[in-house]
């Protein structure tokens, strides 16, 4: 990585009353590189995601996204998000409005654009997860892969330098899953900044540049997929693999 | 005379009617009135103060669970009774009228501020974040995106409660409001004949009856759909 990373985050803690989630986190990402997070569950992964947009504010470090640094007073942290694309696992549409509305709302809110011109980044957003034909429907009268779609580009209509994927197939049945995969593929091949955590490992081997393992609060190892999964240095990481390839 | 034409004379006399049937249509219109002022300044001051709410300022928090537990704990009659009666010692003296408005519109704020709040924070927390991750601020997330939802969660309580409230209007005559109830009462002692009473009573169903028929409406409409 000789470039200038895109997301730089530095020993990242978090503290939930006693509870100390983030023990000093260190993850730098480069421009177009999808890294994947895995970990078991309560390890972190969510929170550290979480960290990166100021969802939650960590309790000490730092973190610098696209040359924002995202926890200065200073910053204009609704502005700074907009760069900062995020995928929840539960969707999290807007059910009171059609899947245009809900990719058009930030877009005017936020980015300052017209309706005629926010209804236009609007549509060609929903053309690219392959939903222009339902713009007018509202999330209740889509499947869940759809509503996930339409969540992704809700956020890519705002051209994000960075995207994260909290889980973003974990609600779907598994048939839907491949759809909102395909997206991320797309959306990987047009050299999107990614982080994703997901525990789909097919997807890790073939579109994932690197492989993060998180453990109680730390990142144990990374490396390329082939590395993590095949030849891993760690106990921790060797049982984690084992456990979620029985599955 | 029939038992069936003395009861026809006493209660429903068509001359004394005819007579007060002015005054109780003056009382219907101070009643409407009173109704509008109550429900637009108690559901505005509620929605207000849910929204003051949602800030979570801890001791503004305080204070407002402080008076909404207040106004929803005393009767309705004692808060118009201490406002007519009480304050002119403090050297203010509201009217019948605006007593009777105010002391309403407090009592429908407290009880619509706890409508408002529980649909505020019965809207999933995803909603919120998701929001404020694609840059929306605080406010514009809680206009645009929580409201809608919660406000249609808040509907059918609101609208009995709105009612409910409403009615209370009737409380004014013991401050000389003249208001339908107060109109006809008067009426019944002039004229020593309940008649005025059911005319009274023929007027808040004319009121009442469209708004609770179109709160059913309501209900059935926003009625949350999956
Ligand atoms: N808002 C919160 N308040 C208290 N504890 C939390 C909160 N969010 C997460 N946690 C705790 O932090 C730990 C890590 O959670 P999370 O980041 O969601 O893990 P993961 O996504 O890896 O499953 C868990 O023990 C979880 O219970
Ligand atoms: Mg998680």
């Amino acid at each position: 990585m000789t470039q200038q990373p895109i997301v730089d985050a530095r020993a990242i803690h978090k503290h939930f009353g006693a509870l100390h989630v983030l023990k000093g986190v260190d993850l730098k990402v480069a421009e177009r590189e999808l890294v994947f997070v895995i970990g078991p569950s309560g390890s972190g992964k969510s929170t550290l995601l979480r960290c990166l947009n100021r969802l939650e504010e960590p309790s000490s470090g730092s973190i610098v996204v696209d040359g924002i640094d995202m926890l200065d007073a200073r910053t204009d942290i609704n502005h700074a998000r907009q760069r900062i694309g995020m995928v929840f696992q539960s969707f999290n549409l807007y059910p009171h409005m059609t899947a245009l509305g809900n990719v058009t709302l930030a877009l005017r809110k936020v980015a300052g654009k017209s309706r005629v011109e926010a209804d236009r980044l609007g549509q060609a957003a929903l053309e690219r997860v392959g939903l222009a034909d339902r713009a007018g429907h509202t999330p209740g009268q889509l499947s869940g892969g759809q509503q996930q779609r339409v969540a992704i580009a809700r956020s890519i209509a705002l051209e994000p330098r960075v995207m994260l994927f909290d889980e973003p197939t974990s609600a779907l049945d598994p048939e839907l899953v491949g759809s909102v995969l395909e997206v991320m593929r797309s959306l990987r091949e047009s050299g999107m900044t990614m982080i994703v955590v997901s525990h789909e490992m097919g997807f890790a081997r073939n579109a994932a540049d690197r492989v993060v393992f998180m453990d109680d609060g730390l990142i144990v190892e990374q490396g390329p997929p082939a590395a993590i999964f095949e030849n891993p240095t760690h106990e921790r990481t060797r049982a984690f693999i084992g456990q979620i390839q029985r599955h | 005379m029939t038992n069936f034409e003395r009861f026809l004379d006493t209660f429903f006399n068509g001359k004394v009617m005819l007579k007060y049937l002015p005054d109780i249509l003056s009382g219907m219109v101070v009643t409407i009135e009173l109704a509008v002022l109550i429900v637009l300044s108690g559901l505005a001051a509620g929605l207000s103060l849910a929204l003051i709410r949602s800030l979570a300022i801890r001791p503004l928090n305080w204070l407002i669970i402080f008076i909404v537990d207040l106004f929803r704990s005393l009767p309705p009659l004692v808060i118009i009774v201490l406002m007519y009666f009480g304050l002119p010692y403090a050297e203010v003296s509201p009217s019948g009228f605006v007593s009777t408005w105010l002391s309403l519109a407090f009592v429908l704020m407290a009880f619509s501020e706890e409508i408002f709040w529980a649909g505020i924070t019965s809207v999933h927390k995803g909603q919120w974040e998701a929001a404020r991750s694609t840059g929306l601020s605080f406010g514009q997330t809680l206009m645009n995106v929580v409201l809608p939802q919660a406000l249609r969660l808040t509907i059918p309580p609101l609208t009995n409660r709105t009612i409910a409230i409403t009615k209370g209007t009737a409380l004014g005559t013991v401050v000389a409001v003249t208001e339908i109830l107060g109109e006809a009462s008067s009426a019944v002692s002039n004229s020593y004949n309940p008649s005025p009473l059911m005319m009274g009573a023929a007027a808040y169903l004319v009121l009442f009856l469209p708004v609770v028929v179109l709160a059913r409406r309501l209900e059935t409409k926003f009625a949350w759909k999956k």
